[in-house]
């Protein structure tokens, strides 16, 4: 028996290996706003990796779905990895049961394009619902970029809307739109974009995440002043390596995989119909598990 | 000495009859009894230079092993066996017998083969059924550390072959299961998960290490592997799905063969709720393709609840590429063939579901480049299909994902990776490749072929050095 080609699985020796990594377990679990939680995890090799943009696929036990979910922090030394996310299904309440030292399933990644990051001048990002969390690491890398950063947080009420100091810390100025106008803007944010862009302020690139109708209305609020919007879309998917082709969106005509292509494009080039179509495939009575939002 | 004389057909293996059988995901034939398994081997006539053993592209010795099996030596049959080929229960399950060791048959000439492959599962089974496998002895480490990439048929095998010569061995795998289109492709009725664990755990218990959910190219790339590991092996298949490109295709209820497999064995829908991944369950589902793939398809879709599951296919029922059983087994469940057919456009419902195909009807013209006839469209010939889920089975090529992370990795037409076939080595040093990443969609046990190549030059590069 030779000893090194037998050691067994040592989780403890491969807990913080990138390579070898051992299995990934909860580090911390809490609530941001109403359904939307924060998973904080140790997961050594996605958070050596992990750029702004990219996403993790996550399940929650040996019977779950394999979800993806934009990541929201990390952590390289720690070796930790925080995801925002909406329970909305089954997998996503799952998720929201998890607790400090329980394993996950699966947690694999980094997966798709990191976000295209440059020098652009004023740059607005904006983020709704889980996609709050998801803004933040990409305003804070283009603010370490040397970009102007106008930060835009949405939802229907203020006690939806979270972040809004880890936010400030990173732009140089902070939008909220809310419907109910319990905070900020009332009527939510196309108008209030629709207003900056009319009363001259040049925006060099505008940064959505966020449910699939808000990243809609962004692309329909800036279109008619061609201001290059991204968007990051949130198909449903298996793999997330670009093996199945459930995520399959249309841009600018071109049948293209979020998983690999993406998850990040230009907003104007998307078929939002489409995707809202693909998004409600699984709603029928008997799929309780599938999240649309 | 009296001529011996010759069973003319194939003993027969029992399975499920095939109303029943379309009820449930479970394997479909039972295997042979001992009786049943004696009684088949004793029709070998023991060729002195049989083509069976050329036949098969990991050379098992058939005549051997058949023999061991007819003399009631069912332990010395398999030990046989596995000298060369490390996964017979799953190759005599899903090996195209007739295209390899039966076509090679002697007893073809004017009877049925021996049926090599049922027997070579009837010995695995066996074996997998007299307790757990027996560790052979494994000589001193090496030091030396090898990078598997993938789990399928040729990554497991690559791995088993250099643990056995002391290296150390990790297969990183990028699903949250190991054994590639084993468990992600290939149906439990037709190879039954249990199986490729089973295997998976054996080669793990030779010693080498599994780290599943990695992606190679994002999580770590091939030259950050290269650091840690002396060599590497891809083995990541051929897992792009192809799409025909034509109207209507991203419809709902549109689905590559890889989806739609993909949601029904690996995240196990077909027992959804319990599981939480959902899949359509259409009443009248068409799948796209004559291969193994579309039958996979066309008979998950009848388990799943298809009133009517057909297939469309370009060319005629000769030129279907998939293996004999496979479509003797989707016919006798009542899969319709719809032979001679171009699909040309999906038209949905007016709510974003697909509810038509509309195809084109073909005559055979010449024969192309795979020297079977090309199918050539009758122009004005539409009609359409009624159907509520498609299943686009056409073909699929390796993933770009590690390609395009790779500087110095050379890729053809499809993207196959690039590799000299004797000794499977790609255009990087310290990297080879082999199964259908190298070679497109193909089948396992080629996989395991070139694995086997690939294994024994990973071993030589190791010991000397030279590339």
């Amino acid at each position: 028996m030779v000893e090194t080609t037998r050691d067994t699985w040592d989780a403890e020796r491969h807990a913080n290996d990138p390579i070898e990594p051992g299995p990934v377990t909860v580090v911390k679990r809490e609530p941001l706003a109403p359904n939307v939680q924060l998973l904080t995890v140790r997961a050594p090799t996605v958070a050596g990796k992990i750029q702004p943009g990219q996403f993790v696929i996550l399940r929650a036990d040996e019977f779950g779905e394999r979800i993806p979910l934009t990541v929201a922090d990390w952590n390289r030394e720690e070796g930790t990895v925080s995801c925002a996310f909406l329970q909305v299904g089954t997998s996503t309440y799952k998720l929201g049961n998890l607790n400090a030292g329980d394993t996950l399933a699966t947690f694999v990644g980094p997966l798709g394009k990191s976000m295209e990051l440059d020098r652009w001048g004023t740059v607005l990002c904006a983020g709704g619902c889980y996609g709050i969390g998801s803004i933040y690491p990409v305003a804070r890398a283009l603010k370490e970029k040397g970009n102007q950063v106008i930060s835009l947080i949405e939802g229907r009420s203020s006690f939806l809307l979270y972040w809004l100091d880890r936010l400030e810390s990173v732009s140089d100025r902070v939008m909220i739109a809310t419907h109910d106008g319990s905070l900020g803007e009332k009527d939510g944010f196309p108008g209030m974009v629709g207003d900056l862009l009319e009363s001259g302020e040049h925006l060099d690139r505008v940064i959505a995440i966020g449910c699939t109708y808000m990243m809609y209305e962004m692309a329909m609020t800036t279109r008619p002043f061609e201001v290059k919007t991204i968007v990051s879309l949130n198909p449903i998917m298996i793999d997330g390596t670009g093996m199945c082709g459930a995520c399959r969106v249309l841009v600018g005509g071109e049948t293209k995989f979020a998983c690999v292509d993406g998850p990040d494009f230009d907003a104007h080039q998307v078929d939002w119909d489409l995707l809202l179509s693909r998004r409600k495939a699984y709603l029928g009575p008997e799929t309780d598990s599938a999240e649309v939002s | 000495m009296a001529k011996k004389k010759i069973v003319p057909t194939k003993t027969p293996m029992p399975e499920q009859p095939a109303p029943e059988r379309i009820q449930n995901f479970d394997e479909v034939p039972y295997g042979y009894t001992p009786e049943q398994a004696m009684a088949e081997a004793k029709r070998c006539l023991q060729c002195k230079n049989a083509g069976c053993v050329d036949g098969c592209p990991v050379l098992v010795d058939i005549p051997a092993f058949l023999q061991l099996v007819a003399d009631g030596d069912f332990r010395a049959a398999i030990n046989l066996i596995k000298e060369t080929n490390a996964l017979p229960a799953i190759t005599g399950r899903v090996c195209p017998q007739e295209e390899q060791c039966e076509g090679s048959c002697a007893l073809c000439k004017r009877f049925e083969p021996v049926a090599i492959g049922r027997l070579e599962r009837f010995v695995a089974d066996w074996e997998a059924a007299q307790g757990p496998p027996t560790i052979p002895e494994l000589p001193p480490a090496t030091g030396k550390k090898v990078a598997v990439v993938g789990s399928g048929p040729a990554g497991l095998t690559v791995a088993a072959d250099l643990v056995r010569e002391g290296h150390h061995v990790t297969i990183f795998e990028a699903l949250h299961e190991a054994g590639g289109v084993l468990v992600y492709g290939i149906p439990e009725f037709r190879l039954p998960k249990a199986i490729v664990r089973r295997e998976v755990e054996y080669v793990c218990a030779l010693g080498a290490k599994l780290v599943k959910d990695f992606v190679v190219g994002t999580s770590a790339s091939i030259d950050e592997l290269l650091e840690e590991y002396d060599a590497i092996f891809l083995g990541t298949g051929a897992g792009l799905p192809w799409f025909m490109n034509i109207p209507g295709e991203n419809l709902n209820g549109v689905y590559s063969a890889n989806e739609y497999l993909t949601r029904a064995n690996l995240m196990k829908a077909y027992r959804f709720p319990e599981y939480d991944t959902p899949i359509v369950r259409g009443r009248q589902v068409a799948t796209i393709g004559g291969g193994n793939v579309a039958m996979d398809s066309a008979r998950s879709a009848l388990r799943l609840g298809a009133k009517e599951s057909l297939i469309v296919y370009r060319r005629s029922r000769e030129e279907m590429p998939c293996r004999e059983e496979e479509i003797h087994h989707a016919i006798e469940e009542g899969v319709q063939l719809n032979l001679l057919l171009t699909p040309v456009a999906f038209h949905g419902d007016g709510n974003g579901w697909v509810k038509e195909i509309e195809c084109l009807k073909n005559e055979l013209g010449e024969p192309d480049a795979s020297g079977r006839r090309r199918p050539v469209p009758i122009p004005g010939s539409n009609f359409r299909i009624p159907a509520d889920v498609v299943v686009i089975a056409i073909g699929q090529s390796p993933n770009p994902l590690i390609p395009n992370t790779t500087s110095g990795l050379e890729t053809a037409r499809w993207g196959n990776i690039i590799v000299d076939e004797q000794t499977m080595k790609t255009s990087k040093k310290g990297v080879f490749a082999g199964g259908d990443v190298a070679t497109g969609g193909a089948t396992v046990i080629l996989a395991m072929g070139q694995a086997k190549i690939a294994a024994e030059a990973v071993n030589e590069y190791l010991e000397t050095g030279d590339w």
